[in-house]
């Protein structure tokens, strides 16, 4: 019954979602606000009927109810409790129906949020909104339905892929699709605007807080994504150039740069019609991302079942969108009205280098990730394109932008002194080049570009401190002045220096793990120890322990530095009997920033085992920095401009009404 | 400067950018990618030694040999043609024999192929798709894997 009602409630959303395509956008086009009125409560009542499709899945999970076909083949009655949550979304259907709850939650809070929106705006990018909706409701319905039956029902799950049993299931998919389905809404106000013809600054102050917040959940989702591989894979790797995390990393790098140019389109009414179609690339870049992850195209850890329909109805939406968006864009951009020019050196001139880098980057990964499936389908012949392939492409691009990032935001808007920035810089400049005479006293192995590779971050990071620093005045004003004015600083200028030091804290734990990092791998016997830099490992034995729903070898290890235990680490081998498979469990230990990885291979016949231990200097930043570009971009959020919505447009001095006589 | 001056500079960069990063992206190209290929490939395309390729298909059942300092010998088949393989490391967790399984490596002047990655399958449900080709093209395909799903 419950099942039967989650399938009701996804064809009434689809229902509402078709009167909601069509009504709001005729009363947009007729000027009829009681049309356009209809937008607001079709979006609340859809995303209320996916919500409750989506209790109806949660539940027949929790019940472990294996009549329906979805619960039977991901779930398992032993699995403890969270899994059975989180393994609603942990297979294709329970994934697009988590995809579909997020869209509609978007449109609901842009029909609850958006009361100052202008009526014609809104309604047409409700219904945009819904246009997307509603295809995706209804690939749910026709090839992916979650509520689907078995008869006779079976006494038992199959169990959920063991590599998904762990809490990174519970926070990764929902963070990425809040990030991937929130560039929706970006979307759907470049579509409005160009339906409509006219776009001005305040439409980007409109669009701009929702890229941001979808920018912050995907760097989340990114940033733990990349955790949870680490520490489950085994073989301590934190990024791994797979099509499917390139296909979650391009829709980044194209929403950080819709971010920049959207900076740019609100403060100075200019880059309009470049503001647009990124807000459409970075859209079509999420469709492709969920077309390359769900169509079976791609084989990884991420198909759940491939099935042909599927990929061929994705492909379907994504021409549909892709090609209507762009095809839109090509008709109607010229109507929209230029902004102005700028000169070269300035923040504009900065933002649009911005862009063009970050651009330029998103289209090397594109290639490096598209290109084998093109060159297979044209020739036959199969390739695989891996990390060097990206070290030498997106590796330069990136560097170069990020040398550029310090002086962005010291550059002063229309017209900026190129000179007076460097200036300024001296100081940034001087700590970093110190640090990499620094890094080559102190280090002996590694690519000579390492070193460059932590100055730089180093200068992103003393160049974001400048930033604040210049602009309140410090050691340049008496102290309560300065102090006065750091804390009248708009929220957004500390969101962007805390945003860029971020970055530079992710660069370093990146240059500093994959250079530095110790590996060992050995055959080990009770009572033998290992050692890796200063640390020594004793093997004290193995034990076995029975799990929930699984068998688990767990080798103990004491960890010793300098003769003094510091900790013990018990890396483990699950072995799941209902899917016949296992998964090794990586123990982690943290000293400070830095961590120590044991996971274990085969064991041998005489007691002995398999180890791969890894030392990894500084790894953990790589996340920190991630979850404090998060914080920065949740400061810049907060900024009281953006939290109020646009304000109306002061109202123009009245013109005399009589004209001087000439 | 001129109006017509700030877009040349505009449409300049942009192009100088666009240059770089095609120029990349050629140079790359040509250097880094790893050509796949079925153990009939290797022996009657005379793969010459020494290139980085891929290989796949299945452990041949019987022929995985474990010696000291965890270095394993095994080959891989595709039906037809088999190519002894050589590694020294950890092998996946899911490595079996009958298996589908990926090497990535470089062939040895006396037709030995030395492996530094392996990679075996996610999950009882997965085969590669590359070993699942290469399997197909042999008309060695028992459809297992098709009818598990």
């Amino acid at each position: 019954m419950i099942a039967e009602i989650g399938h009701y409630a996804l064809v009434l959303a689809l229902g509402l979602a078709l009167i909601q395509s069509v009504v709001p956008a005729v009363g947009a086009w007729r000027r009829d606000s009681t049309l356009m009125g209809v937008a607001g409560a079709t979006a609340l009542a859809q995303f209320a009927f996916v919500a409750v499709s989506f209790a109806a899945l949660t539940a027949c999970y929790a019940t472990s109810d294996f009549s329906v076909a979805n619960v039977f083949e991901n779930s398992h009655s032993a699995m403890p409790e969270i899994y059975k949550f989180t393994s609603v979304w942990g297979n294709h259907e329970g994934s697009m129906l988590l995809w579909v709850l997020i869209l509609s939650l978007f449109g609901a809070l842009v029909a609850a949020f958006g009361r100052n929106l202008p009526a014609t705006l809104k309604a047409n990018v409700l219904a945009v909104q819904s246009w997307i909706a509603a295809t995706f409701y209804l690939f749910i319905l026709v090839t992916s339905n979650p509520f689907l039956r078995l008869s006779p029902a079976p006494y038992e799950g199959r169990d959920l892929n063991p590599i998904l049993q762990d809490f990174g299931l519970a926070v990764h998919p929902p963070l990425l699709y809040l990030g991937y389905v929130g560039f929706s809404i970006s979307f759907s106000f470049a579509v409005a605007a160009l339906i409509e013809g006219r776009i001005d600054a305040a439409w980007a102050r409109w669009v701009r807080p929702w890229t941001l917040a979808a920018w912050m959940c995907l760097t989340l989702g990114i940033a733990m994504g990349s955790y949870w591989a680490y520490y489950e894979l085994g073989w301590g790797g934190f990024w791994f150039w797979d099509p499917v995390e390139n296909a979650s990393l391009m829709p980044w790098i194209a929403g950080t740069a819709l971010l920049h140019s959207a900076v740019v389109m609100e403060k100075r009414n200019a880059l309009k019609v470049w503001t647009i179609l990124l807000a459409i690339l970075t859209f079509s870049l999420s469709l492709i991302g969920t077309f390359l992850v769900r169509s079976g195209v791609l084989t990884s850890v991420h198909t759940f079942a491939s099935d042909p329909t599927r990929g061929v109805f994705i492909l379907a939406i994504l021409v549909l969108f892709i090609g209507g968006g762009l095809a839109l864009y090509a008709w109607r951009a010229p109507v929209l009205k230029q902004g102005g020019l700028f000169a070269p050196i300035s923040r504009e001139g900065a933002l649009v280098f911005n862009n063009l880098f970050l651009t330029a980057a998103c289209a090397t990964v594109f290639i490096g990730t598209l290109y084998p499936l093109a060159l297979e389908a044209l020739t036959g012949e199969k390739i695989s394109v891996g990390a060097p392939f990206f070290d030498l492409t997106f590796g330069p691009l990136f560097a170069i932008l990020l040398l550029i990032v310090p002086f962005g935001p010291l550059m002063p808007w229309k017209r900026g002194d190129l000179l007076g920035v460097a200036q300024r810089l001296v100081g940034a400049a001087a700590i970093a080049a110190i640090v990499i005479a620094g890094v080559f006293a102190a280090t002996e192995r590694g690519p000579v570009l390492a070193p460059f590779g932590i100055g730089l971050a180093v200068f992103v990071m003393t160049g974001a401190v400048t930033d604040l620093i210049e602009r309140s005045g410090f050691f340049r004003l008496p102290l309560r002045t300065a102090l006065q004015r750091a804390r009248g600083l708009p929220r957004s200028a500390f969101g962007t220096a805390v945003a860029h030091f971020g970055l530079g804290i992710t660069l370093i734990g990146i240059v500093c793990a994959s250079t530095w990092g110790a590996e060992r791998i050995v055959m080990i016997k009770p009572e033998q120890t290992v050692s890796i830099r200063s640390y020594d490992l004793t093997f004290d034995g193995m034990v076995t322990r029975q799990g929930p729903n699984y068998r688990e070898l767990v080798a103990k290890f004491t960890v010793r530095e300098g003769g003094v235990i510091i900790g013990t680490m018990e890396p483990s081998k699950r072995s799941f009997p209902s899917r016949q498979s296992s998964t090794t469990e990586a123990a982690l230990l943290s000293r400070g920033a830095s961590q120590l990885y044991l996971s274990l291979g085969d064991p041998g016949d005489d007691g002995s085992i398999a180890i791969r231990l890894y030392h990894k200097p500084l790894v953990l930043l790589i996340w920190l920095g991630a979850l404090v570009m998060f914080l920065g971009g949740g400061l810049s959020l907060s900024d009281r401009r953006l939290r109020i919505g646009a304000p109306k447009p002061a109202r123009k001095p009245a013109k005399p009404v009589l004209q001087p006589a000439e | 400067m001129t109006r017509k001056q700030r877009r040349l500079v505009l449409i300049g960069g942009s192009l100088g950018v666009l240059a770089l990063a095609a120029a990349l992206v050629l140079s790359a190209l040509k250097d880094t990618i790893v050509f796949f290929n079925s153990p009939t490939d290797v022996v009657e395309k005379h793969v010459a030694p020494g290139t980085r390729i891929r290989i796949g298909g299945l452990v041949k059942p019987g022929t995985v040999r474990r010696g000291d300092h965890l270095a394993v010998r095994f080959e891989v088949t595709d039906g037809n043609r088999d190519v002894a393989v050589r590694y020294q490391g950890i092998l996946p967790d899911l490595f079996r024999e009958g298996q589908g399984v990926i090497a990535e490596g470089a062939l040895e002047p006396g037709g030995t192929f030395k492996a530094d990655s392996v990679l075996a399958k996610h999950d009882e449900k997965y085969m590669p798709k590359e070993v699942a080709d290469a399997l197909k093209k042999q008309g060695h395909w028992k459809d297992d894997y098709e009818q598990k799903k």
